[in-house]
């Protein structure tokens, strides 16, 4: 812990430049997240996407940024007031403070904490709190359908997510993000623990309602769910946190099976960011590709089959690493 | 459980008229408990335009754009029932070239009514990329039949004793062209959607239609045959020159979502193999009958013929009292029996369910408001 012997005023200033760059990055990478997706999307049906708006239209999405922070705020009848509006904060604070552990480089982290996955998982499990509140605020039948099934959806799916992950917990023996990079030195996590990255994929892809799980919001049964009732920079931030909530699942994925920063030539910062960028690849890949499947089958396919794998490998991890 | 006089509610759910799966502008009153559907009501009339009275008001040629505007996605069938009906009236021969082009471009149109259903049935089931690839696909049936007809989707083609135009090199090359293009996309359709895992789980076994339940609401189409009976107007009470071709009807075995799935897509091969047929046996000759009356005035009478369309039987029931009027015009449509059976198939399912049968009955709204 050197932040502590550091003198205050250093300490502050370091954690407004860390702000700073969060909020930046986040702004930054939801752009080229969504604009990502479009070129992405487009490519696989047979269109070239958003032209128009600079170089292949990379700034398409600033554009709608633009668009979006001049529509109208509406406000539906009878709405529950404050929670209405306190949703789309709820729903954008954790995925901010989530950025505090994940380690971008081998220095480039704003505080390595000893509980790193723990905080972020426990920040993540806030947005179901968010979206429950939206869904339960908008007055709006079909975005109470949404939350509801939000709910049943993040719960079932948040326990095999955390049990994979803890088999690569004990293997490193700590919850901090910068040792498990750290113990990946020689090979990745990936190699020896392949049903675990599966199994993660799977979880994060429900846990960040992304297709073929995006129940909360299935467009063509709850028309838009949860945020049915949301407009203008509102909606914004729902669709702002979808995709930075992407890209720290991507993060923990890269962190806990691709070796985090390390990789040859390159600077770590830009093995981090390839290698997050390709785990959202494969997610937008599955969204585009699939068809959506339904509740009862979603929450089947939780509790009978990705949790009795998750326990079975972190049994089998748990009894490898006694007999070594 | 209810001792806190905790009541028991209804939560009912209006689904559309305006929601992204209700195909128009049809409006379904849910009754649930939790996401378990207890009552389905389709409350249909938001489309109403009153084309059968319309008909009360034109002479028999003005009635005929009418026709387009029904059932617009297989609009080419509409037009063919109803001239068949005229002509059966005023006792008019279509000449064979003519009736091979109408044979032609009818099963084009069906072709694309069926692709635009696949993508837009996937779509309610999630999948959004297959919705562009078939559009894709149509996209060349919709220029060969710009080509021919001038129109893209509202087709007014057909005329009482024959077509007004007749095909030429350039069309049959691109009839042959496209369909060996569809055929290459078979292996596709099936390795992309009908293999895939979650899609197999969403269809089997859902919305089942016995067949009982079919003749008791009066279906046909592919929701006829999905459940195994081999009713196709084109079979069972040929019409046009279809008995000259070899096809069969494809039927499905246990009546659920994914039969009446797979029926629709074996038909547009189907579809296929009759087009390729007529395109190698058409004749030469006249396009249209010698003689066609300018004043339409049949006499007094009345006649019935049927087509099959994309999604079923469609019937042109004429009444005619000797004016140049027709005194009253039936249309019987398909998609309106096909609706019918929803409220008995859609309880004890999921809203997800219902969207996935709503979309395997392929309602037309405009069609059932007519």
């Amino acid at each position: 812990m050197e932040s502590i012997t550091q003198p205050a005023a250093v300490s502050l200033l370091g954690m407004v430049a860390g702000l700073i760059g969060v909020i930046t990055l986040v702004a930054v990478n939801a752009l080229f997240l969504i604009w990502m997706e479009r070129k992405v999307s487009a490519h696989m049906q047979l269109r070239p996407g958003p032209m128009e708006v600079g170089w292949h239209g990379a700034i398409q999405t600033i554009a709608d940024a633009l668009k979006l922070l001049g529509k109208e705020l509406i406000t539906p009848k009878d709405v529950d007031r404050w929670v209405y509006l306190a949703a789309p904060i709820v729903i954008f604070l954790p995925v901010l403070l989530s950025f505090l552990v994940i380690p971008f480089s081998q220095n480039l982290v704003i505080r390595d904490m000893n509980v790193g996955i723990l905080l972020i998982l426990a920040f993540a499990a806030l947005t179901v709190l968010a979206i429950l509140m939206a869904g339960w605020a908008s007055n709006n039948k079909y975005s109470v359908l949404g939350a509801i099934r939000s709910v049943a959806q993040n719960v079932a799916y948040e326990i095999p997510l955390l049990i994979t992950l803890m088999s690569i917990i004990l293997m490193v023996g700590s919850f901090s993000l910068v040792d498990i990079v750290n113990a990946q030195n020689r090979f990745w996590f990936v190699l020896v623990q392949p049903v675990a990255f599966i199994l993660y994929i799977t979880c994060a892809t429900a846990e960040t309602n992304r297709a073929p799980f995006d129940l909360p919001e299935a467009e063509s049964e709850l028309v838009a769910g949860f945020h049915t009732e949301y407009s203008g920079m509102r909606f914004a931030l729902f669709f702002l946190a979808e995709y930075t909530n992407m890209f720290i699942v991507s993060a923990i994925a890269t962190v806990f099976f691709l070796g985090g920063w390390h990789g040859p030539f390159l600077p770590g910062i830009v093995w981090f960011f390839l290698k997050v960028y390709f785990v959202i690849f494969l997610i937008m890949w599955f969204r585009w590709t699939f068809p959506r499947v339904r509740f009862d089958q979603l929450i089947t396919f939780a509790w009978k089959i990705l949790i009795p794998l998750a326990f079975a490998n972190l049994i089998i991890t748990a009894f490898i690493m006694k007999l070594r | 459980m209810l001792e806190r006089g905790l009541e028991e509610k209804r939560y009912v759910l209006n689904l559309g008229p305006q929601h992204p799966s209700t195909h128009g502008v049809l409006r379904v009153e849910l009754e649930l408990e939790g996401e378990f559907i207890t009552k389905a009501d389709p409350d249909i009339g938001y489309g109403h335009r009153g084309h059968e009275h319309m008909a009360e008001n034109r002479t028999y040629q003005q009635y005929l754009p009418n026709m387009g505007r029904v059932d617009y996605l297989h609009a080419l069938a509409y037009n063919q029932g109803y001239c068949m009906a005229v002509e059966k009236l005023i006792g008019l021969e279509v000449p064979e070239r003519g009736e091979f082009i109408r044979v032609i471009t009818a099963e084009l149109n069906r072709i694309a009514s069926h692709l635009l259903w696949v993508g837009a049935y996937l779509m309610d089931l999630g999948a959004f990329t297959p919705f562009l690839y078939c559009f894709d696909d149509r996209e060349n049936i919709l220029d060969l039949l710009d080509y021919l007809t001038g129109s893209r989707l509202t087709y007014c083609f057909y005329r009482f004793g024959g077509v007004p135009v007749d095909i030429d090199d350039d069309f049959t090359e691109g009839c042959r062209k496209f369909i060996k293009r569809l055929r290459s996309r078979w292996a596709d359709y099936d390795n992309l959607v009908t293999k895939n895992v979650i899609f197999i789980n969403r269809t089997r076994d859902v919305g089942v239609i016995t067949k009982e339940q079919c003749l008791k609401y009066g279906l046909t189409g592919p929701m006829v045959r999905g459940s195994g009976i081999p009713y196709d107007i084109r079979k069972s009470e040929p019409y046009s020159v279809y008995p000259r071709f070899d096809f069969e009807i494809p039927l499905g075995e246990r009546g659920d979502v994914m039969d009446r799935y797979l029926v629709r897509l074996r038909e547009m091969e189907q579809s296929l193999r009759i087009i390729e047929q007529a395109l190698d046996q058409i004749p030469g000759g006249p396009i249209m009958a010698e003689k066609v009356p300018k004043r339409i005035k049949p006499a007094n009478g009345e006649v019935y013929a049927a087509v099959e369309t994309a999604r079923g039987e469609f019937g042109c029931f004429i009444v005619s009292n000797g004016d140049l009027k027709p005194y009253r015009i039936k249309l019987r449509v398909p998609s309106f029996g096909n609706l019918s059976i929803l409220p008995e198939i859609a309880v004890d399912t999921l809203v997800a369910d219902l969207v996935a049968i709503l979309g395997s009955i392929d309602v037309v709204v405009p069609e059932i408001d007519r």
